[in-house]
C-alpha cells in the first residue's frame, strides 16, 4: 500500500530532524522506577511552575517600565488598567513562591532518598546551580515593582558584596551602577531579570535532565533498578515515564493547580508572605520600612546572616549555607541512600535540620530581639552542624540491609481502609461512658458521642503509643 | 583517517596559537562589556551639595535631607543628650572614631563640628538600611540599656545619637559623617568640607 500524503510529509521530517529518537529517549523509553512516591511531583511540577513564570512574564514586560520614575505606577497600571493585567500578575508573583515551595520539597526528597549520592551528585550540583540561579532570578525580579521592600531588600543585598575585603565596595558600586540603588540599577536588574538569568535557568534544567536521564532517576528504596534487567535490557523494576509517568504528573498537576489558583483568586498577598506589604509604598531612599524582611523563601539564610554579629562573617555564614548543600555528596559517607534503610542517627539529624532550617525561616521574618537573636544562632548552630558533622555521624550509622529490588508499599488507599477500620476502636479507647447517665428522651441523643466523653487514661495511653512508634521509626 | 606522517606539533602549535589570541581578544572584549555597568558619567556628576537651614529645627528635632540619592540626618542635640554621649565609651566598638568615616572637623567626642548640631549619612554601616531614630531612653522594646540612639531595623545594629557603634552588632563602625560647612550661623552646605574651602 502506498503510503498516505501525511504519513510520506512526517517521514521527510523525521529523516531530517530526529522527534521519535528524542521522544523514546526522554519520554517513551525512559525507564523510571516504578515505585515513586508523592515526592516524586515536584520535579515536573518545577519546570510546570518554570513556563508559567516565563510565559507570564513576557506578558507583564508589555507593560511594565523598566525606569525609577515609571515602574511603581507601571505595575498599579497593569494591575488597575491592563485587561486580565491582574491574574497575569499575581499568576507571577504567586509563582515565584510556588517556585521555592516545589523546589524545597523537590530538595528534601534528594536528601530524604539519598538522590544527591553516587552516581548522581552531577545532577544534584546541576540542581544547586538551578537553586542559586533561581535565588538571583527573585531577588532581581523583587526589586522591579520598586516599592519599599524592593529598594530596601535590594540594598541589602548589594552590599551584602562591599563585605568582601579589598574589592567589596567597588564591586556593589559596579553591581549598582550607581552610588545608591538608583534607576541603573532597575534597569540592568530588568535586563538580568527578563533575559540573562532565564536563559541560564532554561540551559541548567536542560543539564539537569541530561545527566538525570543518563544515570536514571533514583527512587523511595534508593537502589539502582539498572542492576536488574530483564532479556530485552529494560529494568525490570523500571516503567516507561511515558505514558505511566506522564499520567500520574498531571494528577499532581491538577492537585498544584488547585492550591495554586486558590491562592491566586483568594489570597495572592498570602498575608504578606508573598507579597509584602511595605511594597504598596514607592520606594523611597530615605526612610527604611521600620520592619523589612525579606519574602519568607530568603528568610533561613537572612537569619543566619543576622545572628552572626560581625559584618563579613555574617556574610560568609549566609553564603556558607548555601555552599555546603553543594558538598552534600562528599559530606555523607553513608553508602545506603534511602532513609527507609538508614541508620536512626542520620534521621534525627534531618529531623533536627528540617525544624531548624523552619524556624530560621519563621525567625527571618520577625523583628529583631535578644531572644530571637539567641534562637537564631541556635538554630544557625544546628543548621551547620547537620552538614559539617555529617562526614562523622554517618561513618557511625547503622544502617538497616538494603533489598536488592524495589518493595512494595501498602497503597494509600489500603492505608485509608486500615484506619478507617481502626477508628471505632480508637474513639473506645480514647472515651468512657458517662458514669451517671441522664436520660435524655430525644432520639438524637442517644447516640455514642453524647453518652461518652474523653478518657484521659485512655489518651494518654494512645499519646504514649504514638511516641513510642515515633521514637522507632527514628531509629 | 589515518594520521600517519602527519605532522602533529604544527598541529599543537595552530592551536595554542588560535588559543592564546581568542584568549587575550576576549580579554580585550570583556573590558568594554565589564566596564559599561560602571555608574555613568551623568551618575558621578550628580552629587552636588546641598544646603540645608538649620534655625528651624528644634530641640531634639531630626531632619532628614536628601544628598547624593542618600539620606542625611541633621539632629539637634541637647545638654543631656551630650552628657550622656560622654558615658557610653566603653559600650562601644569605636568611642574615638578610629576606624570611621568622616572628615577631620568631625573626629571628635560628638562627632560634629558643632556639638549640637549632628549631621550623618543616615545609612547604616552593616548593610545599608537606614537605622530608626529612637532618642527615648530604656523602650520597652529596646530594653533597659537603650540610652537613646539610632536603631538599624534590619538586622538590630545599635548606635548612639553620636553614631557610634555599640560592640556585639553586626555594624563594623559608626555612622558615616559627610563632609559639611557652616555657610553661616544657621545653614550648613552638605558635600563640601570646610577643610576645602580653606585650602
Amino acid at each position: 500500500m502506498k503510503p498516505s500524503r501525511l504519513t510520506e510529509c512526517g517521514n521527510w521530517v523525521l529523516n531530517r530532524f530526529p522527534v521519535t529518537k528524542f521522544w523514546n529517549d526522554h519520554m517513551a523509553q525512559y525507564y523510571a522506577p516504578k515505585n515513586f512516591n508523592i515526592w516524586y511531583f515536584f520535579g515536573s511540577l518545577a519546570l510546570l511552575v518554570l513556563v508559567n513564570q516565563i510565559l507570564t512574564g513576557i506578558l507583564l514586560t508589555m507593560n511594565y517600565k523598566p525606569d525609577a520614575k515609571l515602574a511603581f505606577d507601571s505595575v498599579e497600571y497593569i494591575m488597575r488598567d491592563v485587561p486580565w493585567g491582574w491574574l497575569v500578575r499575581y499568576m507571577h508573583s504567586t509563582g515565584a513562591s510556588a517556585f521555592f515551595i516545589v523546589i524545597y520539597l523537590h530538595m528534601f526528597r534528594a536528601l530524604l532518598y539519598g538522590s544527591f549520592k553516587h552516581p548522581r551528585e552531577l545532577i544534584w550540583i546541576f540542581g544547586m546551580l538551578l537553586f542559586v540561579a533561581l535565588m538571583a532570578e527573585a531577588f532581581m525580579g523583587y526589586l522591579l515593582p520598586w516599592g519599599q521592600m524592593s529598594f530596601w531588600g535590594a540594598q541589602v543585598i548589594i552590599s551584602l558584596f562591599s563585605a568582601i575585603p579589598v574589592i567589596g565596595d567597588d564591586l556593589s558600586l559596579w553591581i549598582r551602577g550607581d552610588y545608591v540603588i538608583a534607576d541603573a540599577t532597575l534597569n540592568r536588574f530588568f535586563a538580568f531579570h527578563v533575559i540573562a538569568v532565564p536563559l541560564v535557568l532554561v540551559m541548567l534544567v536542560f543539564m539537569h535532565l541530561v545527566a538525570l536521564h543518563e544515570v536514571g532517576s533514583n527512587n523511595p528504596d534508593g537502589i539502582e533498578i539498572k542492576a536488574s534487567k530483564d532479556p530485552w535490557g529494560h529494568p525490570i523494576d523500571g516503567i516507561p515515564f511515558h505514558p505511566y509517568y506522564t499520567v500520574k504528573d498531571l494528577v499532581g498537576v491538577g492537585v498544584f493547580l488547585l492550591f495554586f489558583a486558590t491562592v491566586i483568586f483568594y489570597m495572592p498577598e498570602m498575608g504578606g508572605y508573598f507579597l509584602e506589604h511595605a511594597n504598596f509604598i514607592p520606594a523611597d531612599p530615605m526612610k527604611t520600612p521600620e520592619h523589612i524582611a525579606p519574602v519568607w523563601y530568603f528568610t533561613p539564610f537572612y537569619s543566619i546572616l543576622r545572628a552572626i554579629p560581625d559584618k563579613f562573617a555574617g556574610v560568609i555564614g549566609m553564603g556558607g549555607s548555601i555552599v555546603v548543600l553543594f558538598l552534600m555528596p562528599w559530606l555523607d559517607r553513608c553508602k545506603v541512600k534511602s532513609i527507609r534503610y538508614r541508620g536512626g542517627i542520620f534521621k534525627k539529624a534531618l529531623f533536627l535540620f528540617v525544624v531548624s532550617f523552619l524556624a530560621l525561616g519563621y525567625l527571618g521574618t520577625q523583628p529583631v530581639t535578644p531572644i530571637a537573636t539567641t534562637m537564631a544562632r541556635l538554630f544557625t548552630t544546628i543548621y551547620f552542624g547537620f552538614f559539617l558533622l555529617m562526614p562523622i555521624y554517618t561513618r557511625w550509622e547503622k544502617t538497616k540491609p538494603v533489598p536488592r529490588r524495589l518493595t512494595k508499599v501498602k497503597s494509600l488507599e489500603d492505608q485509608l481502609h486500615e484506619i478507617e477500620e481502626q477508628i471505632p476502636a480508637f474513639i473506645e479507647e480514647i472515651t468512657e461512658v458517662k458514669p451517671n447517665l441522664t436520660e435524655i428522651g430525644h432520639p438524637a441523643f442517644k447516640g455514642a458521642f453524647f453518652n461518652r466523653r474523653p478518657n484521659p487514661q485512655g489518651i494518654a495511653h494512645v499519646l504514649s503509643r504514638v511516641a513510642t512508634k515515633l521514637k522507632r521509626s527514628l531509629d | 583517517m589515518s594520521n600517519k606522517g602527519v605532522d602533529k606539533s604544527k598541529r599543537q602549535f595552530l592551536t595554542s596559537a588560535l588559543t592564546v589570541v581568542g584568549t587575550v581578544g576576549s580579554g580585550y572584549l570583556a573590558v568594554p562589556f565589564l566596564a559599561q555597568m560602571q555608574p555613568s558619567v551623568k551618575a558621578m556628576a550628580a552629587g552636588a551639595p546641598v544646603e540645608v537651614d538649620i534655625s528651624k529645627i528644634e530641640d531634639g528635632q531630626l531632619i532628614r535631607v536628601a544628598w547624593r540619592g542618600k539620606p542625611v540626618w541633621v539632629l539637634n542635640r541637647q545638654p543631656e543628650v551630650l552628657a550622656t554621649l560622654k558615658t557610653l565609651d566603653s559600650e562601644l566598638r569605636d568611642p574615638a572614631s578610629n576606624e570611621s568615616i568622616q572628615p577631620p572637623s568631625s573626629k571628635n567626642a560628638g562627632r560634629s563640628m558643632r556639638p549640637e548640631i549632628f549631621v550623618a549619612v543616615g545609612l547604616c554601616t552593616h548593610l545599608g538600611c537606614s537605622p530608626t531614630f529612637r532618642p527615648e531612653i530604656a523602650p520597652v522594646d529596646l530594653g533597659e540599656k537603650w540610652h537613646g540612639g539610632f536603631f538599624c531595623p534590619c538586622h538590630g545594629s545599635w548606635f548612639d545619637l553620636a553614631g557610634r557603634v555599640y560592640r556585639g552588632v553586626p555594624a563594623p563602625t559608626n555612622l558615616e559623617i559627610p563632609p559639611y560647612r557652616y555657610i553661616s550661623d544657621t545653614r550648613i552646605m552638605i558635600g563640601e568640607s570646610s577643610e576645602e574651602k580653606s585650602a
